[in-house]
């Protein structure tokens, strides 16, 4: 049983991988949209440029991770091919687990192309390495889990795309990823704490300026909270969709 | 012979929504399906039939009743029970990204299908299927019928010894469908069994042992087509082929409930001088069988779901 999901989830990622996300569009919409968000507070601000790259690498993740995640399987449900992996030895969590793997595979992806621009340009001396990998990692696993919870609740394409945008675009601007939380008004910062990307931001910029683990831990806690509670909520509402 | 499939008081409800009260699409189904036959559920679109194939497969859970297939229980070890059956739904469910080869590739990877042996079954699949030349392309790109035999060659990817068809020749022109419906009797040959679900009275009649006829969720018969038959039969039924000396040819049908040779010799009495062609004895139809157990007009099978009228292959 467990052979049999573990198969699952790794197949199920891969056919994913190579049917949805290595396509053109996805990884232009990954990388770029970010960047440009990114590239236009720069213009405005040119002196904080090195402050952005923990947003820039947050956003990167986000926008990676959940742009086909939070489609696909409302997609494969509407088209009939859900049903098939239904039909297959493996558990509505293992099934999900596959959705998700890809997701993260693929935002993971994208973000270390840009991470690799960004140390680069801004060095790598003083990065916590360990760091900054449970945070990507973390941080990739709560973004892939929303878009699976976005994508189970909905039952068209328009709408999860709807409601990812919702999601993303508020934890955009509230997240920590242009304007540091502790200057927001105290409701904002309220807000934020309930919002994955901002401690995925606050993970990432400690990794970046030679943090201790210590210090992230909070963070850490929180993203693999927000991983877990997603997913559970993402299996329940599969289950009851499909029951 | 075991029995693969053992049903016992199969129902499903449906709650009541908005504009409707609760909905018993299949009520209290019984059934057993002998390992090697090929068994099929006749009956009308929306007597149950599906319902029933969701319910066997674990994509619904049943309201009431249970089920021992392959000898697992049904609602406690599903799991096992889905590796060692291969499933081919209403609709053609393949990736359309993924090409003919890689959709059975993938379809054995999810069964736990050793990787040594991939390419191989993929390839025999696609022979004994007639998609050698397809092998490269794109689901999306294949014909309707193509689509049909592709997906029905990723059920069986995994060598399951039971294989569940839901309408597996809806929707198909003559010639996919006869083709189609070869390769399921060849199936029986494999000594895989088969649980089918059709709507078309020729396709039961030509491809299965034992029928069950299913109407409003209910199985109002169950025997081999032969039995069926018989047992609908109350008078036996003459046809009687005759010519006239232009050649003009009329047939005369005489019921007979004894003495045959009487009733005939009537019959011939009143030919008028017309020359004997053909005697031959009529048996009932299937589809004789369902309008007289089921009251309804065979016009009802040719509905498709949505509410359209009109058959897609008939014959085959």
């Amino acid at each position: 049983m467990l052979a049999d999901n573990l198969r699952g989830i790794f197949y199920i990622a891969l056919k994913d991988l190579r049917a949805y996300y290595f396509k053109p569009p996805n990884i232009s919409w990954g990388i770029l949209f970010p960047f440009a968000f990114v590239l236009a507070f720069a213009i405005r601000n040119p002196g904080d440029t090195g402050d952005l790259v923990p947003g820039l690498l947050g956003l990167t993740l986000l926008f990676g991770t959940t742009s086909m995640e939070a489609i696909v399987i409302v997609f494969e449900r509407r088209i009939g091919s859900l049903e098939r992996l239904m039909l297959a030895p493996v558990s509505l969590a293992a099934l999900l687990g596959g959705k998700m793997l890809g997701g993260m595979f693929f935002g993971l992806t994208v973000t270390g192309v840009v991470l690799v621009v960004a140390l680069a340009f801004f060095g790598a001396a003083g990065v916590n390495w360990l760091l900054l990998i449970l945070a990507l990692l973390l941080s990739a696993a709560a973004f892939s889990a929303l878009g699976a919870f976005v994508s189970v609740s909905v039952r068209e394409v328009f709408e999860a795309q709807t409601l990812a945008n919702f999601i993303r675009f508020p934890m955009m601007f509230l997240g920590g990823v242009f304007v540091p939380v502790d200057s927001m008004p105290p409701v904002l910062q309220v807000i934020a704490r309930f919002l994955p990307l901002t401690y995925t931001v606050e993970a990432l910029r400690a990794a970046l300026s030679g943090g201790s683990l210590g210090a992230a831990v909070i963070d850490l806690a929180a993203l693999t909270g927000f991983s877990l509670v997603l997913f559970a909520l993402a299996v329940r509402v599969l289950a009851r969709r499909s029951s | 012979m075991n029995d693969i499939i053992q049903a016992n008081g199969l129902t499903k409800i449906y709650p009541a929504g908005k504009n409707h009260s609760p909905l018993r699409a299949v009520d209290g189904v019984d059934f057993t399906v002998r390992q090697g036959e090929v068994f099929g559920f006749l009956g009308p679109n929306g007597a149950g039939k599906t319902t029933t194939i969701r319910m066997l497969t674990g994509l619904t859970r049943p309201t009431i009743g249970s089920a021992r297939i392959l000898d697992f229980d049904l609602l406690s070890d599903l799991t096992r029970i889905k590796k060692h059956i291969g499933v081919v739904p209403e609709a053609s469910n393949l990736y359309d990204e993924l090409t003919a080869f890689d959709n059975l590739v993938f379809s054995m990877q999810l069964y736990g299908v050793p990787r040594r042996e991939w390419k191989v079954r993929a390839e025999e699949l696609l022979f004994r299927f007639r998609l050698s030349e397809k092998r490269d392309t794109p689901f999306a790109k294949l014909s309707r019928g193509m689509k049909r035999a592709l997906t029905i060659a990723a059920a069986l990817s995994h060598h399951p010894p039971l294989v569940f068809l839901d309408e597996p020749t809806t929707g198909l022109d003559v010639m996919s469908a006869r083709s189609l419906r070869q390769m399921i009797a060849a199936l029986r040959e494999q000594d895989v069994t088969v649980f089918l679900t059709t709507h078309y009275l020729e396709e039961a009649e030509r491809l299965c042992d034992r029928v069950a006829i299913i109407v409003k969720g209910r199985v109002v018969a169950l025997d081999t087509v032969d039995r069926l038959k018989s047992n609908a039969q109350q008078k036996t039924v003459i046809e009687v082929t005759l010519a006239n000396p232009e050649g003009q040819q009329e047939k005369k049908r005489i019921e007979c409930d004894n003495g045959v040779e009487a009733e005939i010799q009537h019959a011939l009495a009143d030919a008028n001088g017309q020359r004997v062609l053909a005697v031959n004895t009529l048996r009932p139809s299937l589809e004789d069988v369902f309008i007289q157990l089921t009251g309804l007009n065979t016009e009802v099978m040719l509905v498709e779901k949505g509410g359209k009228g009109g058959g897609g292959n008939a014959g085959g």
